[in-house]
């Protein structure tokens, strides 16, 4: 049988340098199609005896198996070079930024106004607002503020007519608040205000958030703690925070608040005025007369007031060093939120 | 309010540091701003006084100097044009250290030194040089009495430091050096050295009549006369030094003492010109056809609320804010009337800035002055003037109606208050300790309260809740307990149809918008450029003329944003903002809108984009997707009416038959006013409006095969696509499922009046497979209808 030997030597020589799979094939129809070398050594067997015909047809059914292994052997082999050709055929630059790629941005004073909102939302408060032109009596007179108190003098007002400004802080919605709805109340109130001074620290339009809680058994322990946790949420850090006795007409006891230096850690430096703390906002315990003004029981309830500027806590929080930027609406500045 | 540290320390020592004086002061709730030394940091400087000056002979300017110190006399070269013989100034010695400015952080250390040839033993020393004041026009001249080779530092004080104190409204009482010492004596719970004045006897029987015609705002006034005075007599050192401390200027004795008065017990007072008062002192309100012509040489014309000093004849003075002219103490001065009043904080509120006047006066009575203090003050003031300028000093007359004194009604404060209101367990003796030390006197006390009364000083206290800040404020916020509040669970509603603010934002930065905020008061002229016949909400009083005009849409504040962005040489924008919009009605109607602006390039500079720009489908895709968010159907109407927008661009948004906004390109007047070279195309919303969605309802889906078949037709240009489509739907019967336009084409191989709409019909049964002739019978019957309708003909 050595001219199977020699046909199945031969095959893996012309497997061997089949370039493609075509070539393969041509192998694979010379040496095992309908009219193949090995196909035409089965139409021998008819010439063998009845008794060598079974293992003459085995041997020949080995070497059709041995060209067959190769020749699948081989075909992978030239599928994954033909994979492989392809593939780096169509190697991309990945450095190419992709289609439709501009992502717009927040201003900073709203993606600070929605982490605030976000913290306060997830404890239970709701968000609660209200009209920038507002009357006298929601803005001044429910606050414990009456003509000429002056404490008017610490709010630097725009009047649209005599009766009527452009709200000077967001506590108005405290008392609209109050004047509808009944405690217990948790809410805070975001938003735009007005004072009319304009400088290197100050603009004329700016936000707060203020926050009210009316129930019946509230404290300034209270006050204390969510303000701490607050502050503590915001920047992400067990900053320090410290309460200054002060006043407010609308609250008794009245604080304010600061927390240690973002800069200095409290060591004292320039944006401190070395003094190792900054002033974030204002809060107390709600005046009775507030109270009163919204038709409410102080002896029934309690509650407490705080307020910040979110302009402060964003330009703490971002590291913006003026304030009037936030207004200037610059792209090359804003596209940095 | 400024006080020096060092006078401060007279009257209440406690031995801490001025920063630990300065903690404790602010955690109480008296800020202090400021600590500004009085001189600069300097050395080896004493008293000397210049025996002789001579000439240099080598330089015109120069001058040799023999000095005495007190030991052997030193020879100075010295500049200054005031050196002269007799003078005494200050004298830096050799190794004397000077302020040595920003250059020299170190100092300036004075040595041996010879000047064109002359030895000189130290220098001749001004107020600039020691950083010890402004006075830069040659030697500091001091008095004839500075004891010759004293230490300066010593002499004037210079180691004290200016306290500047941010007092909130409410703290009257801590507008004078007494109760600020109160309040440190209290905090450091230091002796504050105790107020005994003695009684000035009159010297004299000259005295003028007080009449008062309005006691409830002048319920107490004293006058006292004080003759024959010697006016030119100069303030003393002391006197001066501590005005100018509490950044007062000295103008003559009388107005130095009223003032030193004024800074040391908080009382302000005044004094007339005896010689130009005609009889006796009424106060009363002034007269509607009255003028005043006050010290500051400003006439104002008085009103029925204002309260006055006058004499039988006119008004001489504003009452509590500010004296007037014609009867203000001046150099011929010889004898005077001083006044001491309490006036009533509510008639002296807000007159002072309704004439635009703030004064030191009229800052403490309309906050509130100690009413039991002007017997006091006068007879201090007297005690102050009469060594310096001398005359004899008349009986003191008072006028007082007591029922219109403040009345001070004891405050309860119950026990429990101070665990309910501060979470706070305090002793009860504490707690007196603490209100009894700060002039509170105990008149009551049972098992669950006590009663205090409170003192003619504070006028910030009437209720409970101010006694507890009080006993807070003295044992400190800062140890008071903190708490986490335990609230009960509440949950908020949240509804499902409504689209939150920020999911709009976010959605539109996603869409590549950057927000802006605008301010809410814009430039009227940009007003007018947009709303020519619109009313604008105006302010009174603008911080400018260009932030006066309440917005009435948040386009103008986009358009000048991107124009100021363009100027800054940005060429596309996509631009918006929230916020609310101003009617000018009699309810100043205000309502939120949600604004864009798109600009310029469709993208940014990009490789695989080309340079096309926005267009009108651009904005209209922008007004689409927002509602896409909330699942609302809009209707459009041509919105030719706006007058800043263009009315073949520009479409108006209806939901359920109600306008919702508009969207399209800007007016070309309004880009051409505004130096646009493009086209902005803007949408405005209003936001309460868009954020009503509707809640998804399901419907069963169709499991049986799509069927789609596309129709070109060409029709008139004019026919809108949408009205095309509606045909198409309404015959192509129940099998039709959805239809989409893929294809417009108007130019080249078509009839010029006409354009070429493709449609793409998709069928599909709910219940059941279509047929190819019933498909066939609703795409004849397509044909026919467009036909008819429109004069349609396939392509």
């Amino acid at each position: 049988m050595s001219e199977l030997q020699s046909l199945i030597a031969d095959a893996q020589i012309q497997i061997a340098q089949a370039a493609d799979l075509a070539a393969l094939d041509q192998v694979r129809v010379d040496f095992l199609g309908k009219k193949g070398l090995v196909t035409a050594q089965l139409k021998t067997l008819g010439a063998l005896s009845a008794e060598e015909r079974p293992a003459a047809g085995a041997k020949i059914n080995e070497a059709k198996d041995a060209i067959t292994d190769a020749l699948n052997t081989r075909k992978t082999t030239l599928e994954d070079a033909q994979i492989n050709a392809q593939l780096a055929a169509e190697a991309l630059d990945i450095s190419l930024p992709g289609r439709n790629n501009a992502l717009g941005g927040l201003h900073p004073v709203s993606r600070t106004l929605m982490r605030i909102e976000g913290i306060f939302r997830a404890a239970g408060y709701a968000v609660a607002e209200g009209p920038e032109i507002e009357d006298d009596f929601h803005n001044f007179e429910a606050l414990n503020i009456p003509a000429h108190h002056p404490a008017r003098a610490m709010h630097d007002t725009f009047y649209v007519d005599p009766t009527h400004v452009l709200r000077t802080h967001t506590s108005p919605v405290q008392i609209r608040t109050m004047e509808t709805q009944k405690p217990p109340i948790r809410i805070i109130c975001p938003g735009r205000v007005y004072r009319c001074d304009s400088d290197m620290t100050h603009t004329p339009m700016f936000h707060q958030v203020e926050g009210l809680v009316v129930d019946d058994q509230v404290s300034f322990a209270d006050l204390k703690g969510t303000m701490d946790q607050f502050l503590k949420a915001f920047f992400e850090t067990d900053v320090a925070v410290r309460f200054r006795p002060s006043y407010f007409p609308f609250t008794e006891p009245s604080a304010e608040m600061d927390i240690q230096c973002t800069q200095c850690q409290g060591a004292g430096c320039r944006m401190c005025k070395h003094t190792g703390w900054l002033e974030v906002g204002g809060c107390g315990m709600v005046h009775p007369e507030v109270f009163k003004a919204c038709g409410l029981a102080p002896e029934q309830v309690s509650g407490f007031a705080f307020g910040m500027g979110v302009e402060r806590l964003a330009m703490l929080r971002y590291g913006v060093n003026d304030l009037r930027l936030f207004f200037e609406n610059d792209l090359n500045f804003l596209q940095q939120f | 309010m400024k006080i020096s540290e060092s006078w401060l320390r007279e009257w209440v020592n406690p031995s801490v540091s001025t920063d630990e004086l300065v903690h404790q002061v602010t955690m109480a709730g008296l800020e202090v701003d400021a600590i500004t030394p009085v001189a600069g940091v300097f050395s080896g400087v004493v008293v000397a006084q210049i025996i002789s000056a001579e000439p240099h002979p080598d330089a015109q300017k120069l001058r040799v100097c023999q000095v005495d110190t007190g030991a052997s006399p030193l020879q100075i070269v010295c500049g200054a044009a005031n050196a002269r013989p007799g003078i005494k100034v200050p004298l830096a010695q050799v190794g004397a250290l000077l302020p040595g400015g920003l250059d020299m952080p170190g100092g300036l250390e004075i040595k041996k030194a010879k000047l064109r040839g002359v030895e000189s033993f130290g220098m001749l020393c001004g107020q600039t040089e020691l950083a010890a004041g402004d006075d830069d026009s040659g030697l500091w001249e001091l008095p004839d009495d500075a004891p010759i080779g004293m230490d300066l530092r010593v002499y004037l004080d210079l180691n004290d430091r200016v306290l500047e104190l941010d007092l909130t409204p409410n703290r009257s009482d801590c507008l004078s050096l007494r109760g600020i010492a109160r309040e440190v004596g209290v905090l450091t719970q230091t002796p504050v050295k105790p107020w005994q004045q003695a009684e000035q006897p009159a010297s004299s029987s000259n005295q003028r009549d007080v009449t008062l015609n309005a006691p409830e705002a002048c319920p107490r006034y004293l006058g006292r006369v004080i003759e024959h005075i010697n006016i030119s007599a100069p303030s003393p050192l002391w006197l001066r030094t501590k005005l100018e401390r509490a950044g007062l200027r000295s103008i003559d004795a009388v107005v130095d003492v009223t003032n030193y008065v004024l800074l040391e017990l908080g009382q302000p007072m005044h004094a007339f010109d005896l010689a130009q008062l005609q009889g006796g002192i009424q106060v009363r309100m002034a007269r509607i056809d009255e003028t005043l012509t006050l010290l500051n040489d400003q006439t104002i014309n008085l009103r029925e609320d204002c309260l006055v000093i006058a004499d039988d004849t006119q008004a001489l003075a504003l009452a509590g804010i500010m004296g007037g002219k014609a009867s203000a103490v001046s150099a011929s001065t010889s004898s005077i009337l001083l006044e001491s009043a309490f006036f009533s904080p509510a008639v002296i509120a807000g007159r002072a800035r309704s004439f635009g006047l703030h004064t030191d006066s009229s800052h403490r009575f309309e906050r509130g002055v100690d009413f039991d203090l002007q017997r006091t003050a006068i007879e201090r003031a007297t005690e102050l003037l009469l060594p310096i300028v001398g005359g004899s000093a008349g009986p003191i007359i008072e006028a007082v109606d007591r029922p219109s004194l403040p009345s001070k009604t004891p405050i309860r404060l119950k026990k429990q208050r101070l665990a309910q209101g501060l979470g706070l367990e305090l002793p009860g003796a504490e707690v007196v300790r603490i209100l009894t030390a700060l002039g509170l006197e105990l008149l009551e006390e049972t098992g669950e309260a006590w009663l205090f009364g409170v003192p003619s000083f504070r006028f910030d206290l009437s209720i409970e809740a101010d006694l507890l800040e009080e006993v807070a404020r003295i044992y400190g916020y800062e140890r008071l307990p903190t708490h986490i509040s335990a609230f009960a669970m509440d949950i908020n509603n949240i509804s499902d149809s409504q689209t939150e603010k920020s999911t709009f934002k976010r959605h539109l930065v996603s869409r590549g918008f950057q927000e802006v905020i605008t301010y809410s008061f814009i430039d009227p002229k940009l007003h007018q450029v947009f709303f020519p016949e619109q009313p604008a909400v105006l302010l009174q009083n603008p911080i400018s003329a260009d932030m006066s005009s309440m917005r009435t849409s948040l386009v103008p504040g986009l358009v000048a944003t991107l124009k100021s962005n363009l100027n800054r040489q940005q060429t596309r924008a996509k631009l918006f903002e929230t916020g609310l919009t101003f009617v000018s009605d009699t309810g100043y109607t205000q309502s939120e809108k949600i604004a864009g602006l798109i600009y310029g390039a469709r993208q940014g500079l990009h490789w695989a984009h080309d340079k096309s720009e926005v267009d009108f489908y651009d904005i209209k895709a922008e007004v689409e997707q927002i509602f896409a968010l909330g699942g609302v159907d809009i209707q459009l109407q041509p919105a030719s009416d706006l007058p800043h927008i263009h009315p073949g661009q520009s479409a108006y948004v209806w939901v359920n038959g109600q306008v919702l906004g508009y969207f399209g390109a800007l007016h070309p007047t309004c880009c051409k006013a505004l130096d646009l070279n493009k086209p902005a195309y803007v949408f405005e919303l209003d936001l309460a409006c868009v954020q009503q969605g509707r809640l998804p309802k399901a419907r069963g889906i169709s499991r049986f095969p799509e069927v789609s078949r596309d129709i070109a037709i060409l029709v008139d240009k004019n026919v809108q696509a949408l009205s095309v489509q509606k045909v198409i739907e309404r015959a192509a019967g129940e099998g039709l499922k959805q239809v989409t336009l893929f294809d417009v084409y108007a130019g080249q191989g078509i009839d010029l009046t006409r354009k070429s709409l493709a449609f793409s019909l998709l069928f599909q049964h709910s219940s059941r497979t279509l047929t190819d002739e019933e498909i066939q019978a609703s795409m004849d019957s397509v044909i026919q209808q467009l036909a008819e309708e429109f004069n349609a003909l396939l392509r």
